[in-house]
């Protein structure tokens, strides 16, 4: 099966459990089930290639460019950790199947499991370690989902919290080592970083890749400092706990500790810094461990001291270390997810974890008793269990380990480390399954159903046969370890055997047991020191951190954004200013090379008037009306200066918008207020209008600089200029470029005005149907309302006025290609025409006479243009491509014909459609304003006046 | 003519930058279209000053006033015209649920809680 598929499987399988779950459990469970099968059957048909071998690759290119590339490949290692993952997944969906009551969403878990699976076998399977990093922070986001399934318990959502803040902090300084080696490298590509162990440890950039790749490693895999999130996430459903914390989750930073080992281990740095963050990792989980009283929380801190083990065996940096290492990640993963099961087993017959409480339970649960004593006794490392094995290596590599220059350091604290070990591991099996049966226990306690037991039963296959005859996993470890050496060191002669001789290590081994038993015995003393010792709480510190953090966070946004809006548009302004300053001041710019155009005397006094008008508007802006009207002024003197340089078609777009604006603005004022109050003070007003002043002055440096000079570079317009008429048909140039040159531009343009039009529709429409429609039902005008709302001379006017007006926009448009004008002015003016009648006879009148919805009139621009386009592709040609022809129809002249034209009238529908759907809404704020509808065009009619009384 | 045009956007700058400093929607949005004035202008500038030479072929003329950014701010002028709309409806929007239309947030500490988990009922230890 492709790589491919298998790591597809477990995301597309994701949907499914959501889905069956309204048929039922048992069929969201077999759903799940087959799902996870089916991936881990696909993986067993590379067995044979991987035991043989072969790098099953499967490759995609993505984002060649930035590296970025779907690749995967499956080695020996990826295959130990797909295994893993998949296999140890199917027990646990068989264990949470009968685990989750009826209350739990059995779809929502499987659904998140299923997330998790496919996050956890994409890291192992990737080739790209970018690709690699997507899915550690998938395993980081999924595991969030299933730590804090329970939300219901406040420590669910805290531990969930506080895995995803650890561990994608953690992420996040991963991303940042990989993209270094990346860079050293050269490539993204694993296979490729593997090979270039020289170029990387040489490299300056070694050290910081080193310190970011591990605290990624070492936050995923709850090392010391960074594994206090490990016990918290245990408030989480069983199952999760027995899948994370066993054989996956915090299996990940091992796994890629293990994948990195060619090209980051061997060298000082890395020998200390994992040799010893392991080991303290591996004594302090398992000394604190001890003195849980919670099943779950012993499992959870002797989870963290055995991923310290395996973190300082790949620490060393022998051949002999990773060996180990791997050996022992299968081992642990079979007996830790068994007890975790066992301590699920407990809490659900008992009702409770609390080891204070339980006790002789061997008596009622002999099947679960046989388990847990099974699991509970590889982990205390006594022989004829796999988990004796993997110690013995661990501690004859302690043997041959020296840190800080001294050769005993090391086996002493592995010692230690062992020694509590075995006792945490008498304890778990001591207090909860020895002794006297008692008579107080929170629930009757009882063997489960072969739902819960046959997962853990079944890892019992592999800690006892890998226990009695460890050779048979030699081939397959020996496979492995030469994937994680990667061919820089040879395999050590080492076996894998139950009788080693009489070697350190098996003293050691005996020590640790011997120890184990007595400090077990000791419980009741250290217990009681321990429980008045004063020691820091991982939580209140971290709770601490956050919340000095997350204030920190908020008062420094709180000071930038606070919203003033005014502020931040003068430190924008000023900003530009000081930027645009700096670049003028180290940039070159050339000096005048253009003459200047001749002042004529009416320039000179449009000119003065626009001065003048923009003065008037500043000092009076506080009367709203009288802007309106100066805005009017402003604006008609700039279509004017359009028109006189050379630009007709700017001059007539221009003088059509600043009609609708002014309308627009003027149905705005009908609803605010007329005027703006006096509220600034005059240092305000002075500060203000010293940052107006100095960003007026900049641009109009800008501008004089950019006129007096020429183009620095060739201007594209040549090309424009001399194909308009031959490529495009037309001699209006800027109308070939609206409509061919830059035909797409236009089409999206006329898009977003659609879009705007209808966002202000939809805005009207949110208005008026919330709280804001009984306020304009009800409210006070502020002036007089106007007794004839519909004068007959406006009504007459814009009647005869509106075919006139009709017939220049249809000219305009047809002119379009050839003259000044075109779909934009064209559409612009009949919108006016329109405008007026809606302004003469009001809204009601016009509406019930409107027959096409505006909508529909821009979707029908959009189409006609966007059609158009796509009728170029039947002649072979690009979206948009113009073609053109002259005809002859007699008796008319010969006109042309042009595609273009089509493309045109979609823009024409466009803008005539939003402009009137905008306008619309503001009139239909206006109507619900409490004007009464009028049945008749003119208020006032003489003539109808007089047939109402005759009749 | 040349110092005209640069003056007269600096002017219509200064006057657009100080009307978006009001603390009324009204004012900002005469600010930001007195600013499109400027741009427009200063894009179309940008084609430097040609007079009596539209961008229209006639036969027998080679010189032309640059076409391009007459194009571009053609569909300027409309679409930030759309703009306006789209921010005026908003200022409305705002004035009438909010019953004032000041462009400021009165103060904004009085609704921003100061740790965001008591909102949902989970103490904060």
């Amino acid at each position: 099966m492709s790589l491919f598929i298998i790591v597809a499987l477990p995301f597309l399988g994701a949907l499914l459990p959501g889905l069956f779950i309204r048929a039922g459990r048992q069929a969201c469970f077999v759903a799940t089930f087959t799902v996870s099968a089916l991936a881990f059957i696909g993986l067993m048909t590379h067995l044979p290639a991987v035991l043989g071998g072969q790098v099953a690759t499967a490759r995609l290119d993505w984002l060649p460019d930035l590296g970025l590339n779907l690749n995967l490949f499956l080695d020996p290692l990826g295959f130990m950790f797909a295994a893993l993952i998949l296999g140890i997944g199917l027990l646990i969906i068989i264990y949470a199947r009968w685990y989750l009551s009826r209350d739990d969403n059995m779809g929502e878990f499987f659904s998140y499991l299923l997330l998790f699976q496919g996050a956890m076998v994409g890291i192992v399977l990737s080739d790209n370690i970018l690709m690699l990093l997507v899915f550690w922070e998938l395993t980081s986001l999924s595991s969030f989902l299933l730590i804090g399934f329970w939300k219901h318990l406040p420590a669910g959502r805290q531990g969930a919290r506080m895995a995803l803040t650890v561990t994608g902090m953690g992420g996040l300084a991963m991303i940042g080592g990989m993209l270094i080696l990346g860079q050293i490298v050269g490539s993204y590509d694993l296979t490729v970083i593997l090979e270039n162990r020289e170029l990387i440890q040489a490299s300056p950039l070694y050290l910081p890749a080193l310190l970011l790749i591990l605290t990624g490693c070492f936050t995923k895999s709850a090392q010391f400092p960074f594994h206090f999130w490990l016990p918290h996430a245990m408030s989480a459903p069983t199952p999760v706990s027995a899948y994370l914390h066993s054989a996956t989750m915090v299996k990940a930073g091992l796994f890629l500790m293990a994948r990195m080992w060619p090209v980051l281990s061997g060298t000082d740095v890395w020998v200390t810094l994992v040799c010893s963050v392991g080991l303290i990792t591996m004594v302090l989980g398992a000394f604190i461990a001890f003195f849980k009283n919670d099943l779950k929380a012993l499992l959870a801190f002797s989870t963290v001291s055995h991923l310290g083990l395996i973190c300082f065996l790949l620490g060393t940096g022998t051949t002999f270390g990773a060996m180990a290492a791997v050996f022992h990640i299968l081992n642990h993963a079979s007996f830790k997810a068994a007890l975790f099961m066992v301590a699920g087993i407990v809490d659900h017959g008992v009702h409770t974890r609390d080891m204070r409480k339980l006790g002789g339970l061997r008596h009622v649960m002999p099947l679960t008793f046989v388990l847990a004593t099974l699991a509970g006794l590889s982990m205390a490392g006594i022989p004829l269990l796999n988990g004796f094995i993997s110690k013995e290596m661990m501690l004859e590599e302690a043997v041959h380990t020296t840190l800080f220059g001294s050769p005993l350091l090391v086996a002493v604290v592995a010692t230690i480390g062992a020694l509590f070990s075995a006792a945490y591991s008498f304890r778990f099996i001591s207090h909860t399954f020895l002794g006297a049966e008692r008579d107080d226990y929170p629930a009757h306690p009882h063997d489960p159903k072969a739902g819960l037991w046959f997962s853990p039963a079944l890892l019992m296959i592999p800690v006892i046969a890998l226990g009695v005859a460890p050779f048979m996993a030699e081939p397959f470890v020996r496979l492995v370890t030469e994937a994680v050496v990667g061919g820089v060191a040879e395999l050590p002669e080492e076996h894998l055997a139950l009788w080693h001789g009489f070697k350190p290590a098996l003293f050691m081994s005996m020590i640790a047991v011997v120890g184990g038993l007595i400090w077990l015995a000791l419980f009741s003393p250290l217990s009681r020191m321990w429980e008045s010792a004063p020691r820091p709480e991982a939580k209140d510190i971290f709770d601490t951190l956050i919340k000095a953090l997350a204030n920190g966070a908020g008062r420094f946004s709180r000071t930038l954004h606070d919203g003033s809006f005014t502020r931040y548009a003068a430190i924008f302004t000023l900003a530009v200013v000081a930027v645009g300053t700096h670049a003028w001041s180290t940039g070159t710019a050339g000096g005048a090379t253009r003459d200047m155009l001749r002042v004529t005397p009416i320039a000179a006094m449009l000119w003065g008037m626009l001065i003048a008008a923009t003065c008037f508007l500043v000092f009076y802006h506080r009367n709203r009306l009288a802007v309106l009207i100066l805005m009017g002024i402003i604006g008609l003197i700039v279509s004017v200066s359009f028109n006189y340089f050379s630009a007709p078609d700017l001059a007539l777009t221009q003088i059509s918008v600043e009609v609708v604006t002014i309308i627009l603005l003027l149905l705005a004022l009908n609803f605010l207020p007329n005027r703006s109050p006096k509220e600034s003070t005059p240092i305000r007003r002075t500060r203000d209008a010293v940052i107006a002043l100095i960003g007026g002055a900049a641009v109009a440096g800008l501008v004089w600089t950019i006129l007096m000079s020429g183009f620095p570079l060739a201007s594209i317009s040549e090309y424009h200029l001399a194909n308009s008429y031959k490529g495009g048909g037309g001699d209006n140039v800027v109308n070939v470029i609206l409509v061919d040159f830059r035909g797409y531009d236009t089409f999206g343009e006329i898009i977003v005005l659609g879009i705007a039009a209808l966002v202000i529709y939809a805005l009207t429409e949110a208005l008026l149907n919330g709280p804001v429609r009984a306020k304009l039902l009800n409210r006070d005008f502020e002036e007089a309302r106007a007794g004839d709302a519909h004068p007959l001379m406006m009504v007459v006017l814009t009647r005869v006025m509106m075919p006139v007006v009709l017939m220049v926009g249809v000219y305009i448009f047809l002119r379009g290609h050839n003259e000044p004008g075109g779909g934009f002015v064209a559409g612009l003016v009949v919108a006016i025409a329109v405008v007026m009648q809606y302004m003469a006879s009001g809204f009601a009148w016009a509406e019930k006479r409107q027959r096409y919805p505006y909508h529909g009139i821009i979707g029908a621009g959009v189409l006609c243009a966007g059609l158009t386009g796509i009728g170029s592709w039947f002649a072979g040609e690009p979206f948009l491509t113009s073609a053109f022809g002259y005809f002859r129809i007699p008796p008319m002249q010969e006109f042309e014909l042009a595609t273009a034209m089509g493309f045109d009238l979609g823009v024409f529908l466009s803008v005539v459609g939003a402009v009137m759907l905008l306008l619309e809404s503001f009139f239909r704020l206006g109507r619900r304003a409490g004007t009464e509808d009028s049945e008749y065009a003119i208020d006032i009619d003489p003539s109808r006046t007089s047939t109402a009384e005759e009749g | 003519m040349e110092l005209l045009i640069a003056s007269a956007i600096g002017v219509l700058t200064a006057a657009g930058i100080y009307m978006v400093l009001r603390q009324r929607t009204f004012s900002v949005i005469i600010g930001t279209s007195l600013l499109s004035y400027a741009v427009n202008v200063f894009l179309f500038a940008s084609g430097r000053l040609t007079v009596n030479a539209p961008p229209v072929l006639r036969d027998g003329v080679d010189v032309y006033a640059d076409p391009l950014p007459q194009a571009l701010v053609l569909t300027a002028i409309v679409i930030s015209f759309g703009m306006t709309a789209v921010v005026v409806i908003m200022a409305l929007g705002s004035y009438l649920s909010a019953g004032d239309d000041l462009v400021d947030v009165p103060d904004p500490h009085a609704d921003i809680p100061q740790a965001p988990q008591t909102l949902r009922g989970e103490a904060v230890e």
